[in-house]
């Protein structure tokens, strides 16, 4: 862990991925800093989850570099997996067993020794505020809880950096609230970086450093929420307003069917 | 974690030693099993509901075919020669459709997150096909019962009994291995279902499950042969029956049941993490 604070936690280079004809991600070149929680946004569509799973290696890169933790994904994929967490925009808690229990499965498959794990398990179940309901079924979870849960599953193994892929979708204003307040703690207290994709563009503003927005798999802005308003030139620009000028007029387009499909199956699913 | 040197990506520091990597592989085949059964014990009912069809085929089959003595069993009688082919069928039926769980899993964001743990990929698959054998293994008890209760004689020594808890370990792992392949090809449930359904029948009885392979016309028998069910209803014959010697020697059978099951499981590890793509 030694003399890494000045090391950027994550650097691409030329990242690119193609489905057969289809660019997805088109030569994204990005740096994030340690301990910097960077926000991803775009439409659907917009290579967000392609460059989040090249990141975590479920992915192959079909050119181009990326660094993670140090370590090149390409390279060293069972290397970067022990430093990474992962909170895919699905639904990633098995709902048949408790919370605890879901906990219990990641410790092992993460090596956690023997005599830490219920330590970590507790203190997971603690910083996420699930204490009181660890012995439920994740069935009977609220989608803000089964969110937090999978939070806590991607943490006990104190991860470098943590990719959170759409956090928030499906969720109602409160629980929102409640899983941006974890984040913001998350960061304040264990110094983990984060690289989160989102379409609110409130929660970009609230919780990212830095925000990167893709287009059609380019890398069309970069900067701080801030910096990208002041872009648009107007004082009281939004970062609705920096997304709609660079995603113009296809900001309804992309996704289709099936992720749409996809995506409201996991907001019935999380009621 | 990794140390920086003067070159501008790290390499990772030299990892784990060979047993701590075994320790570890323990521990995360322990994790998965762990889950099925964590699972099973929320909610036991599959299990009862399972054990409703191997009980018709004994009791109804069964009991049909014994009086008409239709079949020649040698020394046995017909309900001796079936139990060990009913007790395979089960463990087939239970385990052919257990790639449905990945389907689910896809279909939700589960897979993803077993696949970014550091979780081998080959123990990821090899210990789920292990966790199907928990079914497999609690058929076998509805199984071996049920018989002794219609007083079928059955080999219930210790050491023919640890033989029949390892042959369906194999035997469970194989065919729940094989259904994960083909979740993995079709990806969808309902194509899952059709090829499930197609396959288990053909299986079933293009074996020696319910008759033996001499009663076979001369062209299904090689297919008999090549059929791994075949293997696993051998071995359960040799040790469940007294003084039965079996089609093939029962290591034959055994390593039959093991070299296909490696070779799924060594399949099945590069097709898995393409589910998650």
């Amino acid at each position: 862990m030694q003399n890494t604070t000045s090391d950027p936690i994550l650097v691409t280079n030329e990242l690119t991925r193609r489905f057969g004809d289809f660019t997805a991600v088109d030569r994204l070149s990005l740096t994030v800093g340690n301990g910097e929680i960077f926000g991803l946004i775009g439409p659907n569509g917009a290579g967000k989850t392609t460059t989040i799973k090249m990141l975590t290696t479920l992915l192959p890169l079909t050119s181009g570099r990326a660094t993670v933790a140090g370590l090149d994904v390409r390279r060293y994929p069972a290397q970067v997996r022990r430093n990474i967490g992962y909170v895919p925009q699905l639904i990633s808690a098995d709902a048949q067993i408790t919370g605890y229990e879901n906990l219990w499965v990641f410790a092992r498959l993460y090596a956690i020794p023997r005599e830490e794990r219920e330590g970590r398990i507790r203190e997971a179940l603690e910083f996420m505020g699930l204490s009181a309901v660890s012995d439920l079924l994740v069935k009977n979870y609220s989608g803000g809880m089964i969110r937090r849960l999978e939070i806590a599953q991607a943490l006990m193994h104190r991860p470098r950096i943590l990719f959170l892929d759409e956090p928030t979708v499906g969720l109602d204003p409160l629980a929102r609230d409640a899983v941006w307040e974890q984040i913001e703690r998350l960061r304040g207290h264990y110094g983990t970086s984060i690289v989160m994709t989102t379409h609110y563009m409130e929660e970009a503003d609230r919780l990212c450093g830095r925000v990167g927005v893709l287009h059609r798999g380019h890398l069309v802005g970069l900067g701080t929420p801030a910096e990208l308003k002041a872009g648009i030139g107007r004082p009281d620009a939004t970062l609705q307003d920096v997304f709609a000028r660079f995603a113009g007029e296809d900001v309804e387009l992309g996704g289709g069917y099936r992720e749409a499909g996809r995506t409201r199956r996991v907001a019935v699913r999380l009621e | 974690m990794s140390q920086y040197g003067s070159s501008e990506v790290a390499r990772p520091t030299a990892g784990p030693g060979a047993l701590e990597r075994l320790a570890e592989g323990l521990g995360q085949v322990g994790a998965i099993v762990g889950l099925e059964a964590r699972k099973l014990a929320h909610d036991p009912t599959e299990l009862f509901f399972r054990a409703v069809q191997p009980a018709l085929w004994l009791v109804i089959f069964g009991g049909v075919f014994s009086t008409i003595h239709v079949i020649p069993t040698g020394p046995y009688t017909y309900l001796q020669f079936l139990t060990p082919g009913i007790l395979a069928q089960s463990v087939l039926f239970i385990a052919i459709f257990y790639g449905i769980a990945s389907i689910r899993e896809r279909e939700l964001g589960i897979i993803t997150k077993f696949l970014v743990s550091p979780t081998p990929r080959t123990i990821l698959v090899g210990a789920r096909g292990l966790s199907a054998s928990i079914r497999g293994l609690s058929q076998a008890l509805i199984v071996v019962l049920l018989a002794t209760g219609l007083g079928v004689v059955l080999n219930l020594s210790p050491l023919a009994l640890i033989g029949v808890v390892i042959v369906i370990i194999l035997g469970s792992a194989l065919f729940s291995t094989l259904s994960m392949i083909i979740a993995s090809l079709v990806k969808t449930q309902e194509r899952f279902l059709g090829i499930g359904q197609l396959l288990t029948m053909p299986l079933f009885f293009a074996s020696n499950a319910i008759y033996p392979i001499t009663l076979m016309p001369g062209w299904l028998r090689p297919i008999a042969l090549a059929n791994p069910l075949t293997y696993l209803v051998d071995a359960l014959r040799i040790l469940m029956l007294p003084g039965e010697v079996g089609l093939f020697p029962l290591w034959v059978d055994v390593s039959v049941l093991f070299g296909v099951t490696a070779a799924f499981i060594f399949i099945e590890a590069r097709l898995y993490p393409r589910m998650a793509q």
